[in-house]
């Protein structure tokens, strides 16, 4: 039902969330904002069962920043990914194991951008391009199709419309907006939403 | 858990499970950490709240309501029943750690809304609780007022709703007498559905919107009323003309520049204020689903009472109007729901608190309708069916 998309470039990552909030066959919000931001330039996308994406999040959120806290510098983006994925994988056994997928996307100094793929299972994979949700299925073969490590941020934007375009066509759902950002050197950075007319 | 490490509930469990345990030991803490009066060392003690008797939640959460043949080993000593705070309704069901089946199924069928909009925050539900097929109620009461600026619609299981709306009130009330201030709807929502959490998984079903009015004044009497009279005023303005803009989002950005903009006083006094003032609406599940907006149902009915609502709701209603189309969808709702029906309340809160309208009968409502349907026919002189 819910839909995660990012594609790295050579210096950025651009990542993009539908924005329904959805209980059963209903959509309660037409806005919701599905990214969360652990730090100056790491974003965290988060879907999956109802309370455990945002408990989830919220809860690697307040960690990175109190690593930060503590620490003094922030960490990176590949720290992240992996005390997340850490999490994930200790819960995974436990009575109350987490459901969400994720991806984290951001911009390290030294290492550059990166996008980290992650799932429910606590699987850990850092990756050109990744989608979650059932729109993955319909829109993997096309970032297969186009993507290019050295993609300009206007081409990756038009890669992204491409595949949403795909979804607006053939997804049985409905989704009619998408938050877009971009993540490079200087931050985090909100581009313009995707909205698409009906078909 | 993860909310346990952070917020920790471990302390607590462990304190609960074995024989010793003393309840008076947390009020003591409790005491103790409201004596040092400083917000960062007690931060944790906002979450110190009573966890009932813990012994069954030592077992998996999903065996809690469901029909077992397991006896329990570990059984509580009588000692332990006795010191329940007595804050706490009689009517828990906190029995023994032995896993009791449910006696009948339970009722989630319900309609209840609630919108903002230029006047306010608006809630209706119906008043019919079912029980698969009977009704059980026909006149229960599904919109139960919080505090004076915050009311909660109820949906799921009417009694779990009614017992964490008054472990909600209980909370901000303490909250409240702590720190001086009523806390926000936002922060209530978020109290709610962290208290919730640990039965995710469970039986326990509560789907409430928070409806409220926030921005009232600290009263540590540092402010002069009139300069927080003003500030309240101004940023409301502001919050609704950006509230028109953007459905439902806050301007809490253009909040805190007044807010900074005011008396140097005001600011030593107001550090800690969340600036944001006027009309929130939150719905909280069970589940764990936290939603901010500006236009929610919940229940049986609401697919029938958001169709009515997507038509008319807009941002300029006035009261009179808002009431009517709240009515309207609720009526809507509980003739084509079968667990919708009976009367309808509809709760208004503004800046000054709550007002209820009277309860109103949606039988009247029907045979009303159907006489001016009958009226405008004859009124046009054709003969169409029904």
């Amino acid at each position: 039902m819910e839909y995660l998309i990012g594609i790295q470039g050579p210096d950025y990552v651009l990542v993009a969330a539908d924005n329904v909030a959805a209980s059963s066959i209903i959509q309660m919000k037409h806005d919701y904002d599905k990214m969360f931001k652990l730090s100056e330039k790491i974003l965290l996308l988060c879907v999956g069962e109802a309370g455990d994406t945002v408990q989830f999040a919220e809860y690697i959120q307040k960690n990175v920043q109190l690593y930060k806290m503590r620490n003094g510098y922030e960490l990176s983006p590949s720290a992240a990914a992996n005390f997340t994925r850490k999490n994930l994988a200790d819960y995974l056994r436990s009575r109350t194991p987490y459901h969400v997928n994720l991806l984290l996307a951001g911009h390290d100094e030294s290492d550059g951008p990166g996008l980290f793929y992650m799932d429910y299972m606590a699987s850990l994979a850092k990756a050109p391009f990744a989608a979650h949700g059932y729109g993955a299925f319909l829109t993997l073969s096309i970032l297969d199709r186009y993507y290019r490590p050295d993609l300009s941020r206007d081409e990756a934007v038009e890669l992204l419309r491409k595949c949403v375009e795909e979804l607006n066509k053939r997804f049985i759902l409905n989704l009619p907006s998408f938050n877009v950002r971009l993540i490079d050197k200087d931050g985090i950075h909100d581009m313009e939403k995707i909205t698409l007319t009906a078909k | 858990m993860a909310l346990q490490d952070l917020c920790n509930f471990g302390d607590i469990f462990q304190e609960s499970v074995g024989t010793a345990r003393n309840v008076m030991a947390v009020g003591q803490r409790k005491s103790c950490s409201y004596a040092t009066g400083v917000a960062l060392s007690n931060s944790t003690s906002l979450f110190h709240f009573y966890i009932p008797e813990a012994c069954y939640l030592d077992e998996s959460p999903i065996q809690f309501g469901q029909i077992s043949t397991m006896q329990s080993s570990s059984g509580i000593p009588s000692q332990e029943t006795l010191p329940i705070p007595s804050s706490l309704p009689e009517s828990l069901p906190f029995t023994s750690s032995q896993v009791v089946p449910l006696p009948f199924p339970m009722a989630h069928g319900t309609t209840t809304l609630a919108f903002m909009f230029q006047g306010g925050v608006l809630a209706a539900a119906d008043t019919r609780s079912s029980c698969s097929g009977l009704v059980a109620c026909p006149a229960s009461q599904k919109i139960l007022p919080i505090h004076s600026h915050l009311v909660g619609t109820t949906s799921g299981t009417s009694a779990d709703c009614a017992l964490w709306k008054r472990i909600l009130s209980r909370e901000l009330r303490l909250y409240q007498l702590r720190y001086g201030r009523r806390l926000s709807t936002r922060g209530a929502a978020k109290l709610l559905s962290h208290m919730l959490h640990p039965f995710k998984g469970t039986e326990l079903c509560v789907a409430a919107t928070l409806c409220g009015w926030d921005g009232g004044e600290p009263d540590d009497g540092c402010r002069a009323h009139k300069g927080s009279e003003m500030d309240h005023g101004e940023s409301r303005e502001t919050t609704k003309a950006h509230l028109e803009k953007t459905a439902g989002a806050p301007g809490e950005k253009v909040s805190v520049s007044k807010t900074q903009s005011s008396s140097f006083t005001k600011q030593q006094c107001s550090r800690r204020k969340i600036s944001f003032s006027g009309p929130s609406l939150f719905y909280v599940c069970s589940d764990g689903t936290r939603l901010e907006g500006s236009l929610f149902s919940v229940g049986s009915g609401s697919p029938y009472a958001y169709s009515i609502l997507d038509q008319g709701v807009r941002w300029g209603l006035t009261v009179e109007e808002a009431t009517s189309i709240a009515r309207e969808a609720v009526y809507r709702a509980t003739h084509r729901d079968a667990y919708s029906g009976n009367f309808v309340d509809v709760y208004h809160v503004t800046s000054k608190g709550w007002t209820r309208r009277t309860r109103e009968d949606l039988k009247e409502e029907y045979y009303r309708e159907k006489e001016k349907r009958r009226l405008e026919r004859e009124r046009r002189g054709t003969t169409f069916p029904g």
